[in-house]
C-alpha cells in the first residue's frame, strides 16, 4: 500500500512537469487556433540554451533561468507570432500542422547544428537536497516541479480571470474578428500567448530535463504527452488539463512500478502517453461539422490523360538510361528516391486533394514491408496482400478519430507513429529489437525481377502506374467529392456524404499505397527492421512533399529526389539540410502546390511568352533571308502570307 | 391534412451557453407548399435549420420527418432520405466549376458505387443549372461568380438530389428584381412537383407572393403563423420588426420589414 503511495507521489512530479507543458500548449492554441506541435521541439531548443547558458558559459542557475525564461522564450514566442503563425488559425488546419512540422524538424537541425551530439548533463535543481517522507524520498526538483506547476495554475486563472488582457484572450478564443470591433486587439492577446506559451515549454523542457535527458528527440515528444494530457480538456479547458497531466504521470509512474521489467511489457512505458491519448480520443464526443466554406485553396493543377501517359513514358525512359549509366549503390539510391516518391503520391492523395495530414505515413510504409517479409509470398499476391494489410492498419488508426476533425486525426496519427516505432516494429512478432528480417523480391508471372538494375527499373514503373492511377481519380467522381469534401464538409454532409466513412476510406486507401512502397523497399533491401521506419522519416515525408508540392505527381517526384539526395548526406550536413527543410516548409506551406507549380507556371511561361517570341523572331530572320534574296511580290500576295505568319501565334 | 405533412418540429429548444437561440419552436412543412420563416436578424431561423438538417442538436424537443423521429439521425442519413437544403452563408464548393458543383452532388446522390463508374451523363446537370438559370456560369469556378448565382447553385446543387424537403436560406439575396421572379416562379414550380419548401427570406414581396405559411419568429420563439394575409395585419408582427413598443418606440428593425406595411 505504502509503494502505492510512493509511486503515485511520483507519478505526480513528472505529471506536474507535464501540467506545465500542457497548459502552454492549450494557451496558444485556444488563442490562435494553431496547434503548435514543435512545442516539444520549442522546450527541447530552449532547454538546450539553457544549458549553454548555466554549464558552458558558466552563469549563475538563476541568471540563467531568468534569461532563458524572461528573455529568449519570449521573445521567440512572440517572434514566432508575429512572422510565421499569424493568420494560421484561420486557414486550413492542415496548412497550420505542415507549418508547425516544419518548426519540429527545423528546430531539430538547428539545435544538432548548434550543439552537435556529444554527452551533456543538466543536473538537477539542488540535486543533494532531499527528504524522507515515510518510505519515498522527495528530491528538492521534485518539489520545485510541484511548486512551479502550482504557480504557472494561479498566475495563468489570474491572468485570464482578473486581466484585461486575459479577458481578450479568453475572448479570441470564440471570435477574433468580433474582439478586433469591440476594439480589442486580437495581436497582442495572441502574442501574449505565444510568449508565455514558449516560456511554459522551456520551463517544463528544463525540468524534465533530468528526467528525459537532454536529447534531440526525447524533449521533442514531450508534445505528445502533452497533447495528450490537454485533449482530456478538448485542448481548451486548463483545469482539466492539469488533471490530464497529473493522470498520465501516475498512470507512467504506476507501469514502472507493476509491469513487467522484461519482455514486451517493459517496452510499453515509453508510449503510455500515446496509449492514453488514444483512449481519451475514442472516449470523446462527437463534434459537429464545422459550418464555413474553407478559404484559400487553390486548385491542384490536373494534366490530361495524354500528358500524363507521355511524361510517364519518358520517365520510364529516362530511368531506364540512367539506371544503365549509374554505379551500383547510385541504383539503389534510385530504389530509395522511388520509395520516397511513392509514399509521397500517398500523401498527394491524403493531403493534397483530400486536406488532411498524416504524421506517420512513413510508418504505414513500415507496415507494408513488414507485411510482405512475414507473409513470405515474394509475388504480386504478396504485394497486394501487403498493401490491403498497411490499408486495415490504416482503418484503424482513422476509426477512434472518425467522430473528430482533421486535428485531431493528425495528431493522434503522430501517436501512432510513435507507437509503432517504438513498441509493435521492435516487438519479437515483428522486427525483433535491433533484428532485421530478409526479405525476396518480387516474381511477376513466375518469373522473379532479381537483378538491381530490373527491380529499381520496376520500382520507377510502379511510382508511374501509382501516379497515372492517382491521376485517374482524381478526374473521376471520386477526384470531385475529395475537393468538395475540402471545400466544405458541411456542404457535402447536407448532400448525403458520410465524411466519416469516407475519411476512413481515403485514410486506408493513402495507407495502402504507403504499403506498396514499403513492401518494395523492403525487396529492394533484401533486409529490413525497425530502424528503416522510424517516426521521424513520416514528418521528413511530409514536408518534402509540401515544400516539393503536394497537390501533384511531379511534386512527388521531385520530393522523393531530395529525400533520398537528404537521407544519403553525410550526418553534419544532415542537420542542415533538416533545418532548411523544415523553415522551408515553414515557408511554401501556405502554398500547397510547391515548387512543382513554379516549374509548371516557368513551363507554361516559356510556352506562352518565350517559344512565340523565338519563333516570331526566327521568322522575322527568315522573312529578311527570303526578301533579300527574292524581289518584292505584289501586295495582294502579301497578306496571307501575313495571315499564315500570324496565325501559330493564336494558336499556342 | 396530415397525410400531407412531411416534417414536424415540435417544440424545438436550442441553447448556446446562455443565449437561447430557438425557444419552443413548433412547425410544419407541407409536401406541395412554401412555408415562410420570418424574423428579425438573430431570430433563429438558421439555427432551426440546422437542427432540421442534422448540424446543430437541439437541447430538447424532436424533429419528425416522414413521420419518423430523426432527431438523433446524421447528417448525411437525413440528406439520404430527401432532406436538402441551402446555406445563408454560401457553402459551394469554391473551386470546383459551377457545372461540377452540381455534378459531385449527383454523384454524392448516386452513392460509393457512382463514384467508380466512368463518364457519367452531364445532360441532367446541364438541366438543372439551365432551370435555376445559371447555365452561363457553367465553366467558372464556384468561388468567382456573384453570390445571387452562388445561392442559386446550392439551389440546384440541393436539387441534384431530388429532394422531398427543401431548405432555403435567404435564397434571393443577390438577385435582381427580374431574377427574383423567375426565381418565385421556380419555387412554385417545385411545390406543384410535390415539393416541400421550408423557406428563410428577407424580401418581403417573395415572401408574400409564394409562400402558402408563414411562420414569423423573433427571439427564437414562433410570434405568429398563419397565411401571408393574417401576417401582414398580425399586431405581434408589426411589434417585433417595426418596434412598435410602447416603453421603446425607438427600437426595431424597420429596413427589413418596410413593404409589410403598405
Amino acid at each position: 500500500m505504502s509503494s502505492l503511495f510512493a509511486f503515485t507521489l511520483l507519478g505526480l512530479f513528472t505529471g506536474a512537469a507535464y501540467a506545465i507543458m500542457a497548459s502552454g500548449l492549450v494557451l496558444t492554441y485556444a488563442t490562435t487556433r494553431v496547434f503548435n506541435i514543435a512545442h516539444g521541439a520549442f522546450g527541447m531548443v530552449l532547454a538546450f540554451t539553457f544549458w549553454d547558458f548555466s554549464q558552458r558559459q558558466g552563469l549563475p542557475t538563476l541568471l540563467s533561468l531568468f534569461l532563458v525564461l524572461g528573455v529568449v522564450a519570449p521573445a521567440i514566442g512572440w517572434g514566432i507570432q508575429r512572422f510565421v503563425t499569424r493568420g494560421l488559425g484561420e486557414g486550413p488546419v492542415s496548412v497550420a500542422l505542415v507549418v508547425t512540422v516544419g518548426l519540429l524538424v527545423g528546430l531539430i537541425g538547428l539545435a544538432q547544428y548548434i550543439w552537435p551530439p556529444e554527452p551533456r548533463v543538466l543536473l538537477p535543481f539542488h540535486a543533494e537536497t532531499g527528504w524522507q517522507v515515510g518510505d519515498t524520498y522527495i528530491t528538492a526538483h521534485q518539489l520545485i516541479t510541484i511548486i512551479c506547476s502550482i504557480v504557472v495554475a494561479v498566475g495563468l486563472y489570474l491572468l485570464l480571470n482578473r486581466t484585461r488582457v486575459g479577458t481578450a484572450m479568453r475572448a479570441s478564443v470564440d471570435n477574433p474578428e468580433l474582439l478586433k470591433f469591440f476594439g480589442g486587439k486580437p495581436d497582442t492577446a495572441a502574442a501574449l500567448a505565444w510568449a508565455i506559451g514558449m516560456s511554459l515549454a522551456a520551463l517544463a523542457g528544463i525540468l524534465l530535463t533530468p528526467v528525459v535527458g537532454l536529447d534531440y528527440y526525447a524533449l521533442t515528444l514531450l508534445v505528445i504527452n502533452a497533447y495528450a494530457a490537454a485533449m482530456l480538456g478538448r485542448l481548451k479547458s486548463l483545469p482539466l488539463t492539469f488533471a490530464g497531466a497529473m493522470g498520465l504521470g501516475i498512470l507512467e509512474s504506476l507501469a514502472v512500478a507493476y509491469l513487467p521489467t522484461d519482455g514486451f511489457w517493459s517496452t510499453i512505458r515509453p508510449v503510455i502517453p500515446a496509449l492514453f491519448l488514444f483512449v481519451v480520443v475514442v472516449a470523446m464526443p462527437q463534434t459537429q461539422l464545422r459550418i464555413g466554406q474553407v478559404k484559400g485553396i487553390i486548385a491542384a493543377p490536373v494534366p490530361t490523360v495524354r500528358k500524363s501517359l507521355a511524361s510517364g513514358g519518358v520517365l520510364l525512359a529516362f530511368a531506364f538510361v540512367l539506371i544503365g549509366i549509374v554505379s551500383r549503390a547510385d541504383v539503389l539510391l534510385i530504389g530509395v528516391a522511388a520509395t520516397y516518391a511513392m509514399v509521397m503520391l500517398s500523401l498527394v492523395l491524403l493531403t493534397g486533394y483530400g486536406g488532411h495530414v498524416s504524421l506517420a505515413q512513413f510508418t504505414f510504409a513500415g507496415v507494408g514491408a513488414l507485411a510482405y517479409a512475414k507473409l513470405d509470398e515474394p509475388n504480386l499476391l504478396g504485394l497486394v496482400l501487403a498493401a490491403l494489410i498497411a490499408a486495415a492498419v490504416g482503418a484503424l488508426v482513422a476509426l477512434p478519430v472518425l467522430r473528430l476533425t482533421g486535428l485531431y486525426l493528425a495528431l493522434s496519427t503522430l501517436a501512432f507513429a510513435v507507437l509503432m516505432d517504438k513498441v509493435i516494429f521492435q516487438a519479437d512478432f515483428a522486427f525483433k529489437f535491433n533484428g532485421t528480417l530478409a526479405t525476396e523480391r518480387l516474381s511477376v508471372f513466375g518469373i522473379q525481377i532479381a537483378s538491381d538494375t530490373a527491380y529499381v527499373w520496376f520500382m520507377v514503373l510502379a511510382f508511374v502506374l501509382m501516379g497515372l492511377f492517382l491521376l485517374w481519380l482524381r478526374r473521376g467522381a471520386l477526384g470531385r467529392i475529395l475537393i468538395a469534401t475540402r471545400d466544405s464538409p458541411s456542404g457535402c454532409g447536407t448532400l448525403g456524404l458520410d465524411l466519416r466513412w469516407f475519411r476512413v476510406g481515403l485514410f486506408s486507401l493513402s495507407a495502402g499505397m504507403a504499403g506498396v512502397a514499403g513492401a518494395l523497399f523492403s525487396g529492394l533491401r533484401g533486409t529490413v527492421g525497425a530502424a528503416d521506419f522510424l517516426y521521424f522519416q513520416s514528418l521528413l515525408v511530409l514536408l518534402a512533399a509540401v515544400v516539393f508540392g503536394v497537390t501533384s505527381v511531379t511534386g512527388s517526384l521531385l520530393g522523393g529526389t531530395a529525400l533520398m539526395l537528404l537521407r544519403s548526406s553525410s550526418p553534419e550536413l544532415t542537420a542542415v539540410l533538416f533545418a532548411i527543410l523544415g523553415f522551408g516548409a515553414v515557408l511554401l506551406a501556405r502554398d500547397p502546390n510547391g515548387t512543382a507549380n513554379h516549374l509548371f507556371k516557368l513551363g507554361r511561361w516559356s510556352t506562352n511568352r518565350v517559344l512565340p517570341r523565338w519563333e516570331e523572331q526566327f521568322r522575322e530572320r527568315l522573312d529578311g533571308l527570303l526578301k533579300a534574296n527574292r524581289p518584292q511580290p505584289a501586295r495582294s500576295v502579301d497578306v496571307p502570307v501575313e495571315a499564315a505568319i500570324e496565325e501559330p501565334k493564336g494558336v499556342s | 391534412m396530415a397525410s400531407t405533412t412531411l416534417l414536424e418540429v415540435d417544440d424545438v429548444i436550442v441553447r448556446f451557453g446562455g443565449v437561447t437561440a430557438v425557444n419552443h419552436a413548433a412547425f410544419t412543412a407541407e409536401r406541395g407548399r412554401i412555408t415562410g420563416l420570418i424574423g428579425p436578424n438573430g431570430a433563429g431561423k438558421t439555427t432551426c435549420f440546422n437542427v432540421i438538417t442534422g448540424l446543430q442538436k437541439p437541447t430538447s424537443g424532436r424533429v419528425r420527418y416522414r413521420d419518423r423521429d430523426v432527431t438523433r439521425w446524421a447528417v448525411n442519413r437525413r440528406a439520404k432520405h430527401g432532406i436538402g437544403r441551402t446555406f445563408q452563408r454560401l457553402e459551394a464548393f469554391g473551386s470546383l466549376s459551377v457545372r461540377d458543383n452540381v455534378r459531385v452532388a449527383q454523384e454524392i446522390h448516386g452513392g460509393p458505387l457512382a463514384w467508380l463508374r466512368p463518364g457519367g451523363s452531364l445532360l441532367g446537370v446541364d438541366i438543372l443549372l439551365e432551370r435555376v438559370g445559371i447555365a452561363d456560369y457553367a465553366e467558372e469556378r464556384a468561388d468567382s461568380i456573384p453570390t445571387g448565382a452562388a445561392r442559386l447553385l446550392e439551389l440546384a446543387r440541393a436539387l441534384a438530389c431530388e429532394p422531398q424537403l427543401l431548405l432555403l436560406d435567404e435564397p434571393s439575396s443577390g438577385l435582381d428584381e427580374t431574377e427574383t421572379d423567375a426565381f418565385g416562379d421556380l419555387l412554385k414550380e417545385l411545390a406543384d412537383e410535390g415539393c416541400a419548401i421550408l423557406m428563410v427570406e428577407h424580401d418581403m414581396d417573395l415572401v408574400m407572393t409564394v409562400c402558402d405559411e408563414i411562420h414569423v419568429l423573433d427571439f427564437g420563439e414562433i410570434i405568429a403563423s398563419g397565411t401571408p394575409a393574417d401576417i401582414r395585419t398580425d399586431r405581434n408582427v408589426q411589434r417585433a420588426y417595426l418596434g412598435y413598443s410602447e416603453d421603446d418606440p425607438a427600437a426595431g428593425h424597420t429596413s427589413e420589414m418596410e413593404v409589410v406595411t403598405p
